[in-house]
């Protein structure tokens, strides 16, 4: 194990491809291999007890799909839904959800030796769900961790509705 | 990588491991009720002898050595050595049992050798005569290869050895020259002279090798009919030496014959099948019929001309889909016989432990359940027909003065009717004791008096929480321990439970269980500006509430009558907090829904129609929803929640009680 391992970080890793999206004026990277589809925008239906963030489930080929809104998983103010609105469905350890974004702009390749962590630089957005930035031709694109969209604060209300619905502490 | 990774045949090495310990299961009880069938005997064996083989092969050891243990008694008994005494089968069905421990164990990592299992296995090395009692006192030293004196080789050819040009005194010929070889003949399975067929072989060997030769050497002998016998070679040591490494250098001998297994046979017409595939296909099926309902609604807007073809195509269509959809659900549907098949030991050993009679009478086995349906009936009767033999049926001396015979029969039957599958559990006991249950559900005020009720109502108490947990002690039948909990599990899945007792002849449990859970028929339903599915099974009746029948409660509840009670009134609306306009109690539709025997009433705002709804998970992807069981796709493709009655049912309790 120990030798793969050293064997592998001494070859040099190859670039990344990173699916561009934007959300207002900046640009993030999605990791291409997460991304399974890219649609339009189509309504939802809402689920209750979800976190605004949550805009409800879709129907992807009879498998029942949640989907987010990036801009409000950030805590930005919600845009009204236009032509260019997507939602870019991703795979994240066997799960799928949806990632809804103003629009998809690019493919780019990002070399490791490339990316930079993200500096503390007060952004939108929460550098928690950050893996690095990178400069792609002038632009900055901040690279996205996927997995966890659908994460922290989710654990906690799972927690919380597991705990209430236990009626035999109520009764 | 030039080791090939064995990891990757564990998980079949344990299903098949698990079959065949059922197997085993199976014939030991049938052994222990007296039957004398030779192939029982060999089917002990050819398990026991096949989960060494595998478990040796993945370097399960301490399986190996205990498992190995096992067959040397087994072979004992099959070579006539031993006759096949109650003592056996008991030792042999607790090895199962610590068998199956031990296999769990090793799959999840830890070691499988614990303190009950050596002691099991210092009883079988007790039980089995001769030289394996010393190699297994120590279980763990290091073999030194070089103490080898000798090889001891049971030899059993299949009978068909002799066709494939095999001849067994060329092969010891060939072990005589390796050292001074000594040769038993078992001629038991000689049949009478005018029954023998001169081209099978029926005899089998016993050899003793006293040399200490390379097991290579031993085993290059028999390659030729590898998988055409049944062969163990067995080393003898000086010193005590470990079992497991033995066991440990003889799979190549052992796993190939797992084939050869009858059980194995008689599942050939059978395929394990990963529930992930069937799971994919059953929610593609699911998108045609959709796909199909939606192509119906093109019905009105085609050409006049084209029209009847389209329609003569849609009809094909539809059938068409509802007969994949049936065969494809077929994929999930399993004999309950899965799991019956644990009650004939379950019986035993209970009968055993109180010193009753007991016949167990199983039917329809082979009635067809899903596979999920299956997996969570399993306790509930077990529940049930450890109350049965518990409870229900009398001691012999009680039942002989009773004027019935001293053994009492619990019988366990599947069947279906109409859509649904019926599972009875019936004893031919005393029956439950009416004035005992009412004077309890008095005590616990539960009622206030039982004058009038019928007997099943009566009986109904029995599922009540926490009714008998106290009765145990009294007189009283005893039935109730945890029936509410029964009664739970059945409705999980969408079931039924009904008691029938006849003081003095018997008590008889119903359950009624849905064929499938994958597809509900539910009443679709508006609120606010969104449709909810309410599962019909739990549904009582709709009703439209006049304003003067409802009542407000203090802390802004609402109750409503219904017939000569006062139920709740559960506003979906706000509950799942929809959009929309909220609507005053007669402008909508309650839906009186009842889930663990509580009954509330939903308030929607219209009803849709009812409708077959293909059941989706939202945690696959997403998270329980409290409320909500999963979801189902509508014809025009977008995505509906289904309500989760049970849930609500829960939700308000909690709200009353807060």
């Amino acid at each position: 194990m120990n030798q793969q391992a050293s064997s592998a970080s001494a070859l040099p890793e190859e670039a990344a491809q990173y699916l561009t999206v934007n959300l207002g004026n900046e640009e993030y990277g999605v990791d291409i291999l997460a991304v399974r589809e890219i649609r339009g925008w189509t309504p939802v239906t809402r689920i209750p007890q979800a976190p605004d963030y949550v805009l409800g489930v879709l129907n992807l080929r009879g498998a029942i799909v949640p989907v987010l809104d990036l801009r409000l998983r950030f805590g930005l103010a919600r845009e009204e839904y236009t032509a260019t609105t997507v939602t870019v469905i991703v795979m994240v350890n066997g799960r799928q959800f949806g990632v809804v974004v103003d629009a998809v702009s690019d493919v780019v390749e990002v070399a490791p030796g490339d990316v930079r962590p993200v500096p503390d630089m007060g952004t939108t957005v929460d550098t928690e769900y950050l893996k690095g930035l990178t400069s792609v031709a002038e632009r900055m694109v901040l690279l996205l961790d996927v997995d966890r969209l659908l994460q922290p604060q989710d654990a906690q209300m799972l927690e919380a509705a597991l705990a209430s619905t236990d009626v035999k502490a109520v009764a | 990588m030039s080791k090939v990774d064995l990891a990757q045949f564990h998980k079949a090495f344990y299903e098949e491991s698990l079959d065949g310990l059922d197997a085993m299961e199976q014939a030991l009880l049938a052994l222990d009720e007296g039957a004398e069938d030779p192939e029982l005997i060999n089917v002990v064996f050819r398990a026991a002898h096949s989960i060494k083989g595998g478990a040796a092969t993945f370097g399960f050891t301490d399986v190996a050595a205990f498992t190995h243990v096992a067959e040397n008694l087994m072979d004992e008994v099959r070579s006539g050595r031993r006759p096949m005494a109650k003592a056996v089968v008991e030792l042999l069905l607790r090895s199962g049992d610590t068998v199956r421990d031990m296999l769990s164990l090793s799959m999840t990592g830890q070691p499988a050798a614990t303190a009950e299992s050596q002691a099991l296995l210092a009883e079988l090395s007790a039980m089995v005569s001769g030289h394996a009692v010393a190699p297994v006192a120590v279980a763990k030293a290091a073999a030194p290869t070089e103490a080898i004196e000798g090889w001891d080789i049971a030899f059993r050819p299949f009978d068909y050895l002799l066709k494939s040009g095999n001849d067994p005194a060329r092969m010891f010929r060939e072990l005589e020259a390796l050292g001074p070889l000594a040769v038993t003949c078992d001629a038991s399975k000689l049949p009478a002279l005018a029954e023998m067929d001169a081209e099978s072989s029926y005899l089998g060997w016993t050899l003793r090798l006293d040399a200490g030769a390379k097991r290579a050497a031993v085993e290059g002998v028999f390659d030729w009919v590898d998988g055409d016998c049944d062969l163990t070679v067995t080393p003898r040591i000086a010193a005590p030496a470990p079992v497991a490494e033995v066991v440990a250098a003889a799979p190549a001998a052992a796993a190939p014959r797992a084939v050869r297994d009858p059980a194995a046979n008689s599942e050939s017409s059978s395929v394990r099948v990963g529930i992930e595939k069937i799971d994919t296909l059953i929610n593609l099926v699911g998108e045609l019929v959709i796909t199909q309902s939606m192509l119906s609604q093109f019905n009105d807007g085609v050409d006049a001309s084209q029209l009847e073809m389209l329609r003569h195509g849609l009809a094909q269509l539809g059938r068409h889909t509802r007969e994949l959809q049936e065969s494809v659900m077929s994929i999930r549907m399993l004999p309950i016989s899965t799991v019956f098949n644990r009650f004939p030991r379950l019986v035993r050993d209970l009968a055993q432990k109180l010193d009753k009679k007991v016949v167990l009478d199983m039917r329809g086995e082979t009635t067809e359940l899903d596979k999920t349906v299956l997996e969570k009936i399993g306790d509930p009767l077990v529940h049930l027909v450890r109350n049965a033999i518990d409870h229900g049926l009398e001691m012999p001396d009680k039942r002989l003065a009773a004027g019935k015979g001293d053994t009492g029969t619990l019988r366990l039957e599947a069947f279906h009717r109409g859509g649904s599958i019926v599972v009875e559990v019936a004893d031919n006991g005393a029956g439950l004791n009416r004035d005992a249950i009412v004077a309890k559900a008095i005590q616990r005020g539960i009622i206030a008096t039982g004058e009038g009720m019928s007997d099943e109502a009566v009986a109904d108490l029995i599922f009540e929480a926490g009714f008998s947990t106290a009765a145990a002690t009294t007189d009283l039948s005893g039935r109730g321990v945890g029936m509410d909990v029964v009664r739970r599990n059945v409705m999980d899945l969408g079931g039924t439970v009904a008691i029938r007792s006849v003081q003095g002849s018997g008590t008889t449990f119903t359950i009624t269980l849905p064929l499938t859970l994958a597809i509900i028929d539910g009443l679709t339903a508006a609120v606010g500006e969104e449709i909810y599915i309410v599962p019909l099974v739990s549904i009582i009746e709709s009703v439209q509430v006049k304003p003067d029948t409802v009542r407000s409660v203090a802390g802004g509840g609402e109750l409503f009558r219904f017939r000569d009670n006062w139920l709740p009134i559960v506003r979906l609306f706000d509950v799942f907090g929809c959009a929309g306009q909220r609507r005053a109690v007669d402008e909508g539709i309650v839906i009186v829904v009842e889930g663990e025997g509580t009954r509330i009433g939903l308030f929607v705002d219209e009803l849709i129609g009812q409708q077959q709804a293909v059941v989706k998970s939202l945690e696959a992807n997403y998270r329980r929803v409290t409320g909500i069981s999963g979801a189902t796709i509508l014809a025009d493709g977008s995505v509906a929640l289904i309500a989760d009655v049970t849930g609500l049912v829960r939700m308000q309790a909690r709200r009353k009680a807060a």
